[in-house]
């Protein structure tokens, strides 16, 4: 599995905030995502509607799952296809080595897929002597630079052009070093360029999968720029790589579900290309791959079945709760730490590699709701925050500050004269420790609150709380009713 | 070494799935409401209601939605007009004069003779700038071809020229996807699939280098349809 370096949430943070660079990219999310988004649920009347029936048909298929598995397995050999079970990270990466043995393959070639970086399999083929390409052009260029995506559809967003530049540069061997790498129309031709080389070259094409198909045995593909399609059409063996809950029972269910993706992740209709595929190559085909394997991965998934994270097997992968988080928004991906950034990874990871190692994802939240407000699933991704931070409360693993902090609120909270006669006090004290300026720039033990910004004083007369305010009003009231 | 038998992977996560999901022993069969979901699929009670309109507003949506992702539409009386059509976009773009077209004899068969055209009909290459394709039909709710690889519709046609022209009838435009899988499960039979079946909405495009959206990315950089009026009378 992918090393994650989750645990040091906090000085990755650190490390994101100063990131000029990170930090103009993250900047185009609104004009790159959200505006987007807006304008297309906006063109579609039917739009909260169609996010229901998409909940509806993954609830029924999360309840029947079992079933759908089954059928789709059925159906992925009748149509002369493999599919194989995988129990973890480990056995699905084995499982492409023999696959890859089995062909004497030399050159893997990748479309995206967010489940080949969940199990860490090109760094695992690579030591395997496997010569590995990404072919979207956005994790190619974080192959180039040896990092993680930072993005689950846009996986090079902390990236800029100049950068880019600098890896084609050192990477395309053989071109006129002089020539012109300034715009993203010169870097995406070349890509394209490289690219058809590797696309006439492969043995192994990867792609993930949007969707299985129980009906029909299908696996489907949402992409933007063909190289998935490539990728899978020229090589001689197409492996698709999907985590068990992307099954659907039928095209149709497909279909629907297809509505709400792109619209909530790019704000288009509908991606360029949609793509069903079923099977190897017919007998009378001209071209397509000879041999057809489907990796049907668990790895942890099946155990958040019948739990409170159960609905977040609905997830279809867009994005949008990242796109619109004011944490990620300020942090980008990487600071996550793992495959799987803003508030769905915040929930995920710690269902896949452990509370221990993810415990503080489910804290880098505001709980302002915009993702499940935005989630065309409608999974109530704070709500499973605040399990895990229960989880994570309950196995003693927030600091003892913390845990003090929160007993002697816990013991004060419980007795309300008490609660009244402290509240009263501070309140008191703050608003005279502020003087006229209504703000305080230190505060004991809120070094945290006042080192970047100041904490608003108790205002009103001389700091009354608001059960004081509140009593004098009624009592204010009674008197002007006689 | 013990000597138990060890058990598959596949049972092991059937058996997870089966105890999250609180299944009795033995009471693992699929209940009635999936088996008839499966065997007789239906379509799907929300659709956009944009789609919900006579045919020939249908094709006219089609034709908008195509443009507004940055196809070019262009309509022909007949199947021949076809090969003159073709020979005008390409001049008309300064595109190379060499066309590998379906093996279909619907559009390899046409009087492609009458233009000044190089034309084969087969599997896309390396060196093929232009296709013209035959189509399975279209879906005006969003603009998108539909597109199945077959023997007379090779699947690299769609996705390796430089220049993608697609042909697809009036008569086969309709407003929903749902509507395209009914059609295609009369024509192929329940659960049946094509090796591919692809849904083109546009030219390929990315947006990977700071967010910029550029045409042709992997895929063509021009996709220019022809819809044939069958229909008029």
């Amino acid at each position: 599995m992918n090393v994650s370096t989750s645990p040091k949430f906090k000085e990755n943070v650190h490390g994101a905030l100063r990131d000029e660079s990170l930090q103009r990219a993250l900047g185009r999310l609104k004009t790159g995502f959200r505006d987007k988004r807006l304008a297309a649920i906006n063109n579609l009347p039917e739009f909260e509607a169609l996010r229901d029936q998409a909940c509806d048909i993954k609830n029924h298929t999360l309840e029947n799952l079992d079933h759908y598995l089954l059928k789709f397995e059925e159906n992925v050999k009748a149509n002369g296809g493999h599919v194989h079970w995988c129990a973890d990270a480990a056995e699905a990466r084995e499982t492409v080595l023999r696959i890859c043995r089995d062909k004497d393959a030399k050159s893997v070639l990748k479309g995206k897929s967010m489940i080949s970086e969940e199990i860490g399999l090109n760094d695992f083929l690579e030591k395997e002597d496997l010569k590995v390409v990404e072919t979207d052009l956005g994790e190619y260029i974080i192959q180039l630079r040896h990092e993680p995506p930072s993005h689950i559809i846009a996986p090079a967003i902390h990236v800029h052009k100049e950068q880019v530049a600098d890896s084609f540069r050192e990477t395309h061997k053989g071109r006129d070093p002089n020539r012109s790498l300034a715009e993203p129309r010169e870097l995406l031709d070349e890509a394209r360029e490289v690219m058809r080389e590797h696309f006439f070259a492969a043995d192994i094409g990867i792609t993930g999968a949007n969707f299985l198909i129980a009906e029909t045995g299908t696996s489907v593909i949402v992409t933007n720029e063909g190289n998935g399609d490539l990728t899978q059409t020229l090589s001689r063996v197409h492996i698709a790589i999907a985590s068990l809950e992307k099954v659907v029972p039928t095209l149709e269910d497909a279909s629907s579900i297809l509505r709400v993706l792109a619209r909530s992740a790019t704000g288009q209709e509908m991606s360029s290309y949609t793509t069903f595929s079923t099977g190897p190559r017919r007998e009378d085909d001209l071209d397509g791959p000879q041999e057809y394997h489907v990796i049907l991965l668990d790895n942890g998934r099946s155990n958040m079945l019948g739990t409170e994270f159960q609905d977040m097997l609905r997830c279809i992968r867009c994005a949008a709760c990242m796109n619109h988080c004011p944490v990620y928004g300020a942090v980008g991906g990487h600071a996550y730490g793992w495959v799987y950034p803003g508030p769905m990874g915040s929930v995920l990871t710690p269902s896949l590699i452990g509370v221990d190692e993810a415990g503080h994802l489910p804290n880098a939240s505001t709980f302002c709701g915009k993702c499940e407000e935005v989630c065309p699933m409608r999974i109530p991704l704070p709500k499973m925050m605040r399990h895990w931070r229960e989880r994570e409360f309950e196995k003693h693993l927030s600091p003892a500050s913390m845990r003090f902090g929160i007993k002697a609120w816990a013991f004060l909270a419980s007795r309300p004269r008490l609660y009244r006669t402290a509240t009263g006090l501070a309140a008191k004290v703050m608003n005279k420790m502020a003087g006229g300026r209504g703000r305080l720039a230190k505060l004991p033990l809120a070094g945290g609150w006042t080192q970047i910004r100041d904490l608003p004083a108790p205002q009103g007369q001389n700091g009354k709380t608001f059960k004081e305010l509140w009593a004098e009003k009624q009592a204010q009231k009674a008197r002007g009713s006689k | 070494m013990r000597n138990s038998a060890k058990v598959s992977s596949r049972d092991a996560i059937l058996g997870r799935i089966r105890q999250s999901l609180g299944r009795e022993a033995g009471q693992y069969d699929a209940p009635k409401d999936v088996l008839d979901r499966l065997s007789a699929p239906k379509s799907n009670a929300v659709v956009p209601a944009r789609a919900q309109i006579s045919h020939d507003q249908q094709v006219a949506l089609f034709e908008q939605m195509a443009i507004d992702v940055n196809a070019t539409v262009v309509h022909t009386a007949g199947f021949e007009d076809i090969p003159r059509e073709v020979a005008r976009f390409l001049a008309e773009h300064n595109l190379p004069a060499r066309v590998k077209t379906s093996p279909d004899v619907n559009i390899s068969g046409l009087p492609w003779s009458e233009t000044a055209l190089e034309v084969t009909a087969g599997v896309a290459g390396p060196e093929d700038a232009v296709s013209v394709t035959s189509s399975f039909g279209g879906v005006a709710e969003t603009g998108s071809l539909m597109l199945r690889s077959g023997a007379q519709t090779p699947y690299t046609l769609n996705m390796l020229p430089d220049t993608h022209i697609a042909v697809v009838k009036a008569s086969e435009i309709v407003g929903t996807y749902e509507e395209i899988w009914a059609r295609l499960r009369t024509e192929d039979g329940q659960g049946n699939m094509p090796r591919t079946f692809l849904w083109v909405t546009g030219p390929s495009r990315t947006g990977d280098i700071e967010q910029t959206i550029q045409l042709g990315a992997h895929g063509p950089r021009r996709l220019h349809i022809v819809i044939v009026d069958d229909q008029a009378s």
